[in-house]
């Protein structure tokens, strides 16, 4: 059986799945909406977690929760599930197919055969949508894919139980219950505040002050770690940064397209002049990222570089520090 | 970051043939979704991650063959893992995973557990004892 299902590409895995299914359930809802309102936006270092024998950073909120803000925040009701049994966690997925349901899974990416062999690693908080069942096959929309694509029974299985850190445990989460209307307004708000609260949070390791806090130990970390560490962890660092999923610039510009939008939605001429502001604070991001590449590219020996990079993450950091508490005065 | 500055530069996504999707402002200031087809800055950190587990692998091979280690190992770098996400596959403790780890030890494992270990990776007992298979 197969669902009418209209898949977009989205940049983001979650925001993607979340907008996807809102547009089919009949509410229009873009990405960048998706994504602020749930205070996707965020930058901090997690000490002591490493990720491919790197240190974790990341530049979003934590898998699961820019959906459950979303939905809480524009009153929408979701029914969420995790499964000891892969048996069982099938069974509710045909379930739901068969009651004309498309629904979200959490994945593995490891296992995910359609995705490039050089991008299949192990990180667990990848998300699709699955649309329908054909024989053994599952119909899957993947916002972060052009078209629609499938996998087997088996292939999906691997997927959900994928193991490590955040694992899915078969994951499987839709939206069960609308309002009439979305309450948009509030819900824009309400993500705005957060987003600038966690930024400007008084913590060395999130928002402005872990930026400033990375900047610290990338000049320390060739002296301390030698080169050939230090390229590997300014690597990981670009990688978060840019890789698939971000839109680029670290999310910064998926949050300059929701200001933008939001804008027009509250009728507030200076979140428009903000998502300039803060399209140009992308590029310097993209900036960083440039630079930062043609250190590891070179595998230069220079410590002079590591600190020219480092020296433009803390002018980031100034100008992000400035940028959200104009943004919290600003609605 | 401009409609016309997304840029388009040659990566691994071809071999996939998809392009991603990123967020850029057009003439008017307006932002609109722009399909990439890879960055060069990306593309090189990419590369240098898969050297490093190349690398990895490399060095995990010698020690098999030197004795220092066991397969296990090897076939754990093979596929990208960690001691932390091995040791939840085959649902072994941490410190039994890592005590796998020394020849003398793995000689001594039975087959239910080298099995455990075989079905991870996806192989047959025979190919985890012999890491010449690997190829």
């Amino acid at each position: 059986m197969e669902i009418k299902f209209t898949h977009h590409q989205s940049a983001h895995c979650e925001n993607g799945v979340v907008s996807n299914l809102m547009k089919h359930n009949g509410f229009n809802v873009s990405e960048p909406m998706v994504f602020g309102i749930g205070s996707g936006l965020l930058f901090c270092y997690i000490p002591l977690l490493m990720v491919n024998h790197a240190p974790a950073i990341t530049y979003r909120a934590m898998p699961g929760f820019i959906f459950k803000r979303f939905a809480k925040r524009v009153g929408i009701k979701i029914k969420r599930e995790k499964f000891k049994d892969p048996k069982k966690a099938k069974a509710r997925l045909d379930e739901n197919l068969k009651n004309n349901n498309p629904v979200g899974l959490q994945v593995g990416v490891y296992n995910l055969v359609y995705f490039p062999d050089e991008y299949r690693f192990h990180f667990n908080a990848h998300n699709l949508v699955v649309y329908g069942k054909e024989n053994d096959t599952y119909l899957i929309s993947d916002p972060v894919m052009e078209t629609v694509t499938t996998l087997t029974e088996k292939q999906l299985e691997k997927v959900r139980f994928a193991k490590g850190a955040f694992a899915p445990k078969g994951h499987i989460y839709y939206p069960t219950d609308f309002p009439n209307e979305l309450k948009l307004e509030s819900a824009i708000k309400k993500g705005i505040k957060q987003t600038c609260r966690e930024m400007l949070a008084p913590m060395p390791i999130v928002g402005v002050k872990g930026i400033r806090t990375i900047a610290k130990l990338i000049r320390k970390w060739p002296k301390k770690k030698g080169i050939k560490v230090a390229n590997h962890y300014l690597g990981q660092i670009v990688r978060m940064q840019e890789e698939i999923g971000t839109g680029g610039g670290g999310f910064r510009y998926i949050f300059a397209a929701f200001l933008q939008e939001s804008s027009k939605v509250l009728n507030n001429e200076r979140l428009a002049e903000l998502s300039k502001e803060m399209t140009q604070i992308g590029d310097l991001w993209r900036d960083f990222a440039v630079d930062a590449s043609r250190i590891y590219k070179n595998r230069g020996t220079k410590v002079d570089g590591y600190n020219d990079i480092a020296s433009q993450l803390e002018t980031i950091a100034d100008k992000e520090e400035v940028f959200f508490k104009k943004l919290k005065k600003a609605i | 970051m401009k409609k016309d500055e997304v840029p388009q530069d040659k990566s691994n996504l071809e071999s996939a043939n998809f392009k991603e999707l990123c967020y850029a402002v057009d003439e008017n200031g307006e932002y609109t979704t722009v399909n990439s087809s890879g960055w060069d800055p990306k593309t090189i950190a990419l590369d240098n991650a898969i050297q490093e587990i190349n690398a990895r692998v490399e060095d995990a091979k010698k020690r098999v063959l030197d004795n220092q280690t066991s397969p296990i190992e090897y076939y754990m770098e093979l596929h990208k893992m960690d001691v932390n996400i091995l040791a939840s596959y085959v649902r072994i403790w941490k410190w039994r995973v890592k005590r796998h780890f020394k020849p003398h030890v793995f000689k001594k494992l039975s087959d239910k557990t080298l099995q455990k270990y075989a079905d991870v990776f996806e192989i047959s007992i025979e190919q985890l004892k012999n890491i010449e298979y690997g190829d």
